[in-house]
């Protein structure tokens, strides 16, 4: 979006319903997570989604730090989504901008939604996302990897959040766009689902879509949550296993 | 601490008024407060509008200024959008850095404009990869009493739709011309309280809700931008539902903002 004066446009769908890596509309690109890859955080996770790499850690509950965002009555859930220099085609300026501040925001708000923040008063959840290598969806790999970290922490949830953007390219609405179909296609939303009640705690979008468009993405966006979720489910199982190699899951998958 | 009691007893009091689809100030659950725009505040700015939803108010002021293309973009002006939620607007903001809250109202209201292609940013290019337009949108919140996104939203669309492109101060043109508008998105914000979804909540609305849903439209009745905000869910069916009640709120409003 927003591709004024940009280049060539590439052929996005072509005549047979495939999309630019031979993808179906609704199909999610290969996505593989590992749990608990780190050993210092108290919980972490690791997604290859498509082409992105993203590393999610989770430490806490812990004081707070500021002290004065500290809350009486319940835990405070701190993100900070963050994207390497070097994730991007021409370099980021290291550091937080003003859409990573953004993002972190709705994604600390989607987690507080499902957290039982309640039990953990005067204490702080920090969430960490790493963004190492970015195609398109860097947010909602981001906390798919938060989401398995904060499981793998043992902190108290009422659901896992599997996320997952849906798009517009050409007259089609389509499941997880990559980084050619974000930027030439006509609509990006994000969104991040809890499986057990069906609402959605993550929602965001940018582009053009008709009522009757919005309401086919959104349920194809459940339906591609919903695949996700069967792999972060699976990604724990395997971690904490007790027949296989057990909770050591060394370093990630090249 | 008495703060924070007085402060549960108003929650309760409000879930319990929405459990009954009724609201504090009165209004029911899809009553918008009253909304009204004034143009050209500020005569110093190219451009300016004072928006005003019930007690909240937003002002914002268009600057357009000689710049750089970017070099992805070398046929085209750029454009910036800030808000600031500044301590003069409630007890709740503090001087300083700009908080994600601000940012968050800045980067929401810029996303309405950009995806609705409201402005046409190849018409703001004065030559090539070398100078072109920088348009400033610049909003103050002068008084946070709820819903800062739709009145930002209203103001920008106000200000924008009455700004001038500055040719002869900056001797680019031989007279100074209106700044060509072809779009009109407009934000609605909704707010969950239990299981009743309220349209322009007010600040007390907003600490008591359980999540926020901005949805913004334009002239065509199209969605162009959206933000689940604070802490809580929605349901596929309420964003659908929602997205209606955003078309029919958005073209009140949008009339309202463009003077006619």
């Amino acid at each position: 979006m927003g591709s004024v004066g940009a280049k060539e446009v590439p052929v996005l769908l072509g005549p047979d319903g495939r999309r630019i890596d031979g993808r179906k509309v609704d199909e999610l690109r290969p996505i593989a997570i590992t749990a608990g890859p780190l050993h210092q955080a108290d919980g972490s996770a690791f997604v290859e989604w498509g082409q992105n790499k993203v590393m999610a850690a989770v430490y806490g509950p812990r004081e707070v730090h500021p002290r004065h965002l500290q809350e009486n009555n319940k835990a405070i859930v701190q993100c900070r989504y963050n994207m390497a220099a070097f994730s991007v085609d021409e370099r980021k300026r290291p550091g937080l901008d003003r859409r990573s501040q953004e993002i972190s925001k709705v994604i600390a708000e989607a987690f507080e939604s499902v957290i039982f923040v309640e039990e953990y008063p005067r204490t702080s959840i920090d969430v960490y996302i790493e963004v190492l290598q970015a195609n398109a969806g860097t947010r909602c790999a981001g906390v798919v990897a938060a989401s398995v970290a904060l499981a793998d922490a043992g902190i108290p949830m009422v659901d896992l959040v599997p996320a997952v953007a849906v798009g517009k390219v050409g007259d089609a609405v389509v499941l997880d766009l990559k980084k050619e179909e974000d930027n030439f296609g006509s609509a990006d939303l994000p969104m991040a689902l809890v499986p057990q009640s069906g609402r959605l705690v993550l929602l965001q979008m940018e582009g053009h879509l008709s009522r009757d468009e919005l309401a086919r993405a959104l349920d194809l966006g459940v339906v591609g949550c919903r695949k996700i979720y069967e792999v972060m489910k699976q990604a724990l199982r395997d971690r904490y296993r007790t027949d296989g190699p057990g909770p050591a899951a060394e370093g990630m998958a090249a | 601490m008495s703060e924070s009691v007085t402060a549960e007893i108003l929650t309760n009091h409000i879930l319990d008024l929405a459990r009954r689809q009724k609201r504090l100030d009165g209004r029911g659950p899809d009553d918008y407060r009253k909304a009204s725009v004034e143009p050209g505040f500020a005569s110093s700015a190219d451009g300016s509008a004072l928006a005003r939803i019930g007690a909240t108010t937003a002002l914002c002021g268009v600057k357009l200024e000689p710049g750089k293309p970017y070099p992805d973009t070398p046929n085209a002006g750029t454009l910036t959008t800030n808000a600031e939620l500044i301590p003069l607007s409630s007890p709740m903001f503090e001087p300083g850095p700009p908080h994600p809250r601000a940012i968050e109202v800045s980067r929401v209201v810029d996303r309405a404009i950009r995806a609705a292609e409201t402005i046409d940013l190849t018409k703001l290019c004065v030559t090539a990869g070398e100078k072109c337009w920088t348009c400033f949108v610049d909003i103050h919140i002068l008084d946070h009493s709820g819903n800062l996104i739709d009145a930002a939203s209203l103001a920008a669309l106000g200000a924008l739709t009455h700004a001038t492109v500055p040719n002869v101060r900056f001797g680019i043109g031989p007279a100074d011309l209106p700044l060509e508008v072809n779009h009109f998105p407009v934000e609605v914000t909704f707010c969950r309280l239990g299981e009743t979804l309220v349209v322009d909540p007010t600040v007390e609305e907003e600490s008591a809700a359980h999540g926020r849903l901005t949805i913004a439209t334009d002239e065509r009745g199209e969605v162009v931008a959206m933000q689940k905000g604070l802490i809580g869910a929605f349901s596929p069916d309420d964003v659908k539902s929602l997205v209606d009640r955003a078309i029919t709120h958005g073209d009140r409003l949008r009339r309202i903002a463009r003077g006619s």
